[in-house]
């Protein structure tokens, strides 16, 4: 499903991103954890398409097609969907019409016909349901006043109404009181099928509770510095990410 | 003096041309004031850029022109008028329709509509109830400055007249749809007069449509009193087309308990420049202040606020947004007055401008005078670009570029929209922005004139 090879990258000149590769298969969730500024938030900017971020080098392959030569719109028709670390409000524009022009730029690009307004309001019903997002939240405008924890679960709603084939959320959990987080981890695991992948990025082993991941990555300094099973996230919890910073300067891992 | 340009004498001329014509057709009361006025606007003249209030409006464009059609109402039948019909969906209003401000017909020029508010022209008015124009005519808009205030006291020969007696509520708001056509080039002066009484309530849509490509000037006045605890909304829809300038100067007078509220929505238009005047004169009062415009081409907006606190424990609140696209100018000049018994005073003032080129242009200018200290003000100023954070946030849920644009600049102008109170203009207005932004003509149905 996605192949990066060797990704380098830089914000305002800055190398952030020092040679990533990773793959992730369809059905699969992959946990990226990692220090403060390791990364992992430049990673998902680049994988959503954000032009802030500069790729100076490697490729990042997408069902076979190149992902970076296409903008951040397409990328979210062709079943990308990234959660935000910190979701933005967006005064004067209803989630209602926000969601309904989404929904219906996936449909047109899927060659369907808009959702008829009862269609839409019906699934919209469902979605919130589903996630268990007040629906007070969705006459709102977007994110306009809404608490942390909200727009949160805001962002798992938003990906259950596309229905993305490869979800990356970022930094989800932060911020989230237990509730929350397992709302917002029961969300994604309703949505979780064998043929649509998770990158799930997060600071915290807590999460992995709730949602098990079938690869952890620990992103350290733009690098992937170690790969492993769920065992990882338990260690990382215990040990704290000095042990690793520790092996990596003293150049035990590679 | 400052003024005395050629082109402030371009209109003392007009004066001396005309001014025996207009007497004869308006009410000797309106006629008293012509004089003084005349001689105010002699001292003062059209205002120029050195004028404080207009440092940023060039209004030589449109003064420095032979206009070949001047104020005089027409008392034909207006064919045109009897076939107008807004379109706006489900607005339940008491219609009518003015031809370049004025009463187009003979008949009926002044009615009572059914819950007992009068409406109709100002020089009726004066001779079927002498006693409210004299109480009201003339006192509130007042000006220092201004030389345009004194030009409309002394030439405008009419306009319309409201009279909303005490306790009297009207349940579906009035809609004026001011139609600007003429065969020639066209300088019009027409002058409001709005009373609202004690415990009355009233509200008024003002749709301003041009209907032939000619160039127009309008310099319009406006007088509203509103009485104790009454409460009183007036929207304006301004769609010109490029050649038209219009100003428009509206001074609304509140005593104790009462509350009003102004809306101007801009869609389109030459030059535009808005001035009111929030006089609150008595303990209590609540004045809200709202204003949205778009530009683009070589469009230039300018909303000017005058705020004044003059008694304890009133409320102002201003919130102007404009959007600035090509190489269109815009400028607001937001002034708020505390005077020294104005105690428990909130004020609010916020102006938000967004400029879509680099070639777009806004001046913004806060005023705060504050003579009294139990006060809380505040105010904002801010001219930027869209956010890109949140126009990627839009791309990244699957929205074009394009698309996320006009949403983003939807959502601000829908915050000054949400406060039009009346639920199917407020849809209207949310479309006709949207097909603005769109670049489709904003225009409603009925309109032949093509405005872009």
């Amino acid at each position: 499903m996605l192949i990066i090879n060797n990704l380098k990258a830089a914000i305002a000149g800055k190398n952030i991103l020092k040679g990533i590769s990773l793959e992730v298969k369809p059905g699969e969730i992959h946990a990226i954890m990692g220090p403060n500024g390791s990364g992992k938030s430049t990673l998902a900017a680049v994988l959503a398409g954000r032009e802030l971020v500069e790729v100076t080098e490697g490729t990042v392959t997408y069902f076979g097609e190149n992902l970076l030569k296409m903008a951040a719109e397409d990328r979210a028709k062709e079943g990308i969907f990234l959660g935000f670390q910190y979701p933005i409000e967006i005064p004067g524009v209803s989630m209602v019409n926000f969601m309904k022009t989404a929904v219906n730029e996936h449909r047109e690009h899927k060659g369907l016909d808009p959702l008829s307004a009862s269609d839409f309001l019906k699934m919209m019903r469902e979605k919130k349901e589903l996630v268990e997002i007040d629906s007070k939240l969705a006459n709102r405008s977007v994110n306009e006043g809404f608490s942390g924890g909200e727009k949160k679960k805001n962002e798992i709603f938003q990906m259950a109404m596309l229905e993305p084939k490869l979800a990356i959320l970022d930094e989800t959990d932060s911020g989230l009181d237990i509730d929350a987080l397992r709302i917002v981890a029961n969300g994604v695991n309703k949505l979780k099928r064998p043929d649509n992948s998770f990158i799930v990025i997060t600071h915290y082993q807590r999460l992995l509770d709730y949602i098990v991941p079938d690869v952890v990555h620990v992103l350290y300094d733009g690098r992937i510095v170690k790969t492993a099973g769920k065992e990882l996230a338990l260690e990382l919890e215990e040990k704290g990410y000095d042990w690793i910073k520790n092996e990596v300067e003293n150049n035990i891992l590679t | 003096m400052n003024g005395k340009s050629e082109v402030t004498e371009r209109y003392l001329t007009l004066y001396k041309e005309n001014i025996d014509k207009i007497s004869a057709v308006s009410s000797p009361y309106i006629n008293s004031f012509r004089e003084a006025a005349f001689e105010k606007f002699r001292e003062l003249g059209i205002p120029t850029k050195k004028n404080e209030t207009y440092k940023y409006t060039n209004l030589n464009t449109f003064f420095d022109h032979d206009y070949k059609n001047y104020f005089m109402p027409v008392t034909s039948d207006f064919v045109k008028a009897e076939e107008f019909r807004c379109d706006v969906a489900d607005l339940d209003a008491h219609g009518i329709v003015l031809l370049n401000g004025f009463y187009p017909t003979i008949n009926e020029k002044l009615r009572q509509l059914p819950s007992g508010v009068w409406i109709g022209s100002l020089n009726e008015a004066a001779e079927k109830f002498p006693g409210q124009i004299k109480k009201h005519y003339g006192k509130y808009a007042k000006s220092e400055t201004d030389g345009l205030i004194h030009l409309n006291t002394s030439m405008a020969s009419d306009g319309v007249f409201v009279y909303v007696p005490e306790g009297v509520t009207l349940t579906k708001p009035v809609q004026i749809v001011n139609l600007v056509q003429s065969d020639d080039d066209m300088f019009n002066q027409h002058r409001n007069l709005i009373i609202v009484e004690k415990n009355a309530e009233f509200s008024i849509i003002i749709c301003d449509h041009t209907l032939s490509p000619r160039k127009f000037l309008t310099n319009a006045v406006t007088e509203v009193f509103v009485g104790e605890n009454a409460h009183f909304d007036i929207i304006r829809v301004q769609n010109e087309h490029n050649a038209a300038c219009k100003i428009t100067h509206t001074f609304i007078h509140q005593e104790k308990y009462s509350v009003a509220s102004s809306n101007n929505m801009t869609l389109h238009g030459g030059l535009i420049r808005n001035s009111m005047f929030h006089y609150l004169g008595g303990e209590g009062a609540e004045c809200y202040s709202y204003g949205l415009f778009l530009a683009d081409k070589w469009q230039h907006v300018d909303n000017f606020v005058n705020v004044d606190h003059a008694f304890p424990h009133c409320t102002s609140n201003q919130l102007f947004k404009g959007v600035l696209d090509d190489m269109s100018t815009g400028a607001f000049n937001g002034r708020i007055l505390v005077r020294p018994d104005a105690q428990g005073t909130l004020a609010y003032q916020k102006n938000n401008n967004i400029l879509l080129t680099d070639d777009a242009k806004m001046d913004t200018k806060p005023q705060l005078e504050i003579y009294a200290d139990d006060v809380k003000c505040s105010h904002g100023a801010t001219i930027g670009q869209l956010d890109n954070d949140a126009l990627f946030y839009l791309q990244s849920r699957g929205i074009n570029k394009h698309e996320a644009r006009l949403m983003l600049i939807f959502g601000f102008a829908h915050e000054v929209i949400q406060n039009i109170k009346i639920e199917p203009l407020r849809e209207r207005m949310d479309n006709l922005v949207k097909q603005r932004l769109k670049g489709e003509l904003s225009r409603c149905a009925s309109c032949m004139v093509k405005c872009g």
